[in-house]
């Protein structure tokens, strides 16, 4: 799979325009909308971007993710009042505060004993990871409660959701924005390009003295940071976790939506995101049933397909084929786009 | 000490079919660089198509057929049991042959591109299993006129299909791997084939035929675990995912495409995941719970010294 990585600029008009349709979207949708479409669009976009930072720039495809949002969520769910769990009862800012530390702390350990494998291995060892992270949870119930951690107490600035869920959408909506810019901006850093350059070379990279191994780990504990946070906006959602919700259904679940949406462009997480969300919500009302095969119980067959399809057809998902498409309706009046970046990891 | 000779043949046991479906994952791995991310689903499907044969086939309705655990009072026959086991085994074999012919075979060389394509076949398996057979888990029922279990010296007794079927098939089967890849000429192409796929190829020699015959081989032995396992444990849906983490833990520790590396990270595996849930109680403190971590400092112990695996190769 090799389509090229953007290393374009922020297209500013196009990020101002989506994130205003988000903005104004609930004056004209309804309240389930903005709840389990939109708000779930976004935070679930934001696990999938770390996913697809790693592997955009680092060339690190991470299962690893919903693993570290896992325990992003489960020391969130345990610090804070909630029914289930260690009940810990303290402040949710510094509950938030000390979530988001421990998982960054817990994806610099993964990424470093990740960080010397490559390719299929790393793919591997973080998918066993995840799933560990999952058995463990489901195993110590003082830490997961029986049947989950219910009743989270929520910081303040989300509201209560039932009522208005308009506040928590917002915020997740500036944290989704700001995730973007942050990992736009990041990527074209000395450190961002060093990423690129170890993704690309990394013989070569160590042989201009770069500790590829370190920079791997470093870049990993970032993808820690912003999953952690998805993590967080995942119990501010569900005002509940449970081991059953980071599961390797879950794993799977962020990978397919960063696949969907292509898994070399930051935008693509959000788009995979929303194109899931629809499905999974729309889908019960216009599938066909067909015996036992296909139907509204059936989701897993279709998302599974969908992946399948996306997965045989564009390598680049969504985005991807956005792209061929422009480039085939452009290219005969304007010159060829300079030649991007070859990926020469397979 | 009868506690702890127990715990060691648990170990035993569950290293064995550890084995036997890691065995074919780590040879698929090391001959054409497939991650086969369906291998768990090839796993439990291949037991529900032996309990499906031998629903069918061998249980004589005289209950009333409403039992949950899918096992009546029938009697088996030790052909009620091998027959499921040889269709089913070959069955899944095939499957995985088409499944490799159909998806996986233009994809050659874009290991990422494969695995991702596996993982999107798993989901729809799993879905479809869950479907067809229904979330409440079920046991292929071993031949009625073998002993349900067996005394050993010391006054320990032991399930007689865990203890002796299980973990004689493993050997038989660790042992015929070996002769196919170090005596027959199909493993000397293998073995050359690890080394160097283009050379192979260049000599002439049909490497997709090769290719063929190590899937079906490959399949085969997910499916055979499936009816151990089957019978041995129970198949649910779950166990899909459950093989496919012993599998890859397996072959992370031994090293992906190593045979004997995968026999000893079965053996550490099964070893470590029996003792950790008895033997972690410190006085009053009972940490039985937390038994996975001791599986993840394994993982980990090993890949903190060698990235690749005991036995692992450089790609």
């Amino acid at each position: 799979m090799n389509p090229a990585v953007s290393t374009k600029r922020i297209a500013w008009p196009a990020l101002a325009v989506a994130v205003g349709l988000f903005a104004v979207a609930p004056l004209f949708v309804s309240d389930f909308f903005v709840s389990a479409i939109l708000t779930k669009t976004l935070w679930l976009g934001i696990a999938a971007a770390s996913l697809i930072f790693l592997a955009a720039y680092g060339g690190m495809v991470s299962l690893a993710q919903v693993g570290i949002y896992g325990i992003a969520g489960m020391a969130y769910a345990n610090l804070v009042l909630a029914d289930g769990g260690a009940g810990t009862a303290i402040n949710p800012y510094l509950a938030l505060v000390l979530a988001l530390l421990i998982a960054t702390l817990v994806g610099l350990g993964f990424g470093w004993i990740a960080a010397r494998s490559e390719g299929i291995y790393f793919l591997m060892i973080t998918l066993a990871f995840s799933v560990l992270v999952y058995y463990f949870f489901s195993q110590v119930t003082g830490l997961s409660g029986f049947g989950g951690i219910n009743s989270v107490d929520l910081p303040g600035i989300v509201g209560s959701p039932e009522q208005d869920p308009l506040p928590r959408y917002l915020l997740t909506l500036v944290v989704a924005t700001l995730v973007f810019l942050g990992l736009g901006a990041l990527s074209r850093t000395a450190f961002g390009l060093g990423m690129q350059g170890v993704r690309d070379e990394p013989a070569r990279m160590r042989a201009l003295g770069f500790d590829v191994t370190l920079h791997r780990t470093l870049a990993f504990g970032i993808a820690a940071f912003v999953a952690g946070i998805a993590g967080v906006l995942s119990v501010f959602y569900n005002t509940r976790i449970t081991p059953g919700s980071i599961n390797l259904a879950q794993t799977i679940d962020v990978l397919i939506v960063a696949v969907i949406g292509g898994l070399y462009r930051l935008e693509g997480a959000w788009l995979g995101a929303l194109t899931y969300a629809l499905i999974d919500n729309y889908s019960r009302e216009w599938v066909p049933e067909v015996g036992n095969v296909l139907g509204p119980a059936r989701f897993n067959t279709l998302i599974g397909v969908l992946f399948l399809v996306i997965v045989l057809a564009s390598p680049g998902g969504l985005i991807g084929i956005w792209d061929s498409l422009r480039a085939k309706v452009r290219t005969p009046r304007r010159t060829p786009a300079p030649t991007p970046v070859p990926q020469t990891t397979e | 000490m009868q506690q702890f000779v127990t715990v060691t043949l648990n170990g035993l046991t569950l290293a064995a079919l550890y084995f036997v479906v890691a065995s074919g994952f780590t040879l698929i791995f090391g001959l054409m660089r497939v991650v086969n991310m369906a291998h768990g689903s090839l796993y439990l499907l291949g037991g529900y198509i032996a309990l499906e044969i031998q629903t069918r086939w061998f249980t004589s309705d005289s209950g009333l057929g409403l039992s949950l655990s899918g096992a009546s009072d029938s009697e088996y026959s030790v052909w009620a049991w091998l027959v499921p086991l040889i269709l089913a085994t070959l069955i899944i074999g095939v499957i995985g042959v088409v499944l490799q012919q159909v998806f996986l075979r233009w994809n050659q060389g874009q290991d990422l591109r494969q695995a991702l394509i596996t993982i999107a076949l798993s989901v729809i398996l799993a879905d479809q299993m869950l479907a067809y057979w229904g979330g409440i888990s079920k046991d292929i029922a071993a031949p009625s006129a073998w002993p349900t279990s067996i005394t050993l010296p010391g006054e320990v007794r032991f399930g007689f299909f865990r203890g002796v079927v299980v973990l004689s098939a493993a050997i038989l089967i660790g042992l015929a791997l070996y002769l196919i890849i170090k005596r027959t000429r199909f493993g000397k192409i293998v073995r050359a084939g690890v080394d160097d796929r283009d050379m192979v190829s260049a000599l002439g020699i049909n490497v997709n035929r090769v290719f063929i015959g190590m899937f079906f081989l490959g399949a085969l032995l997910a499916g055979i675990g499936g009816v151990l396992g089957g019978t041995m444990i129970s198949l649910a849906p779950g166990q899909d995912t459950a093989f496919l983490l012993n599998s890859l833990i397996v072959v992370i520790i031994g090293g992906m495409g190593s045979l004997g590396g995968a026999a000893i990270g079965a053996l550490a595996l099964g070893l470590v995941d029996a003792y950790a849930d008895v033997y972690l109680v410190f006085g009053d403190l009972d940490l039985t719970n937390y038994s996975i971590i001791v599986t993840f400092a394994l993982l980990v112990g090993v890949l903190a010294f060698r990235p690749l695996g005991l036995y692992g190769r450089p790609a």
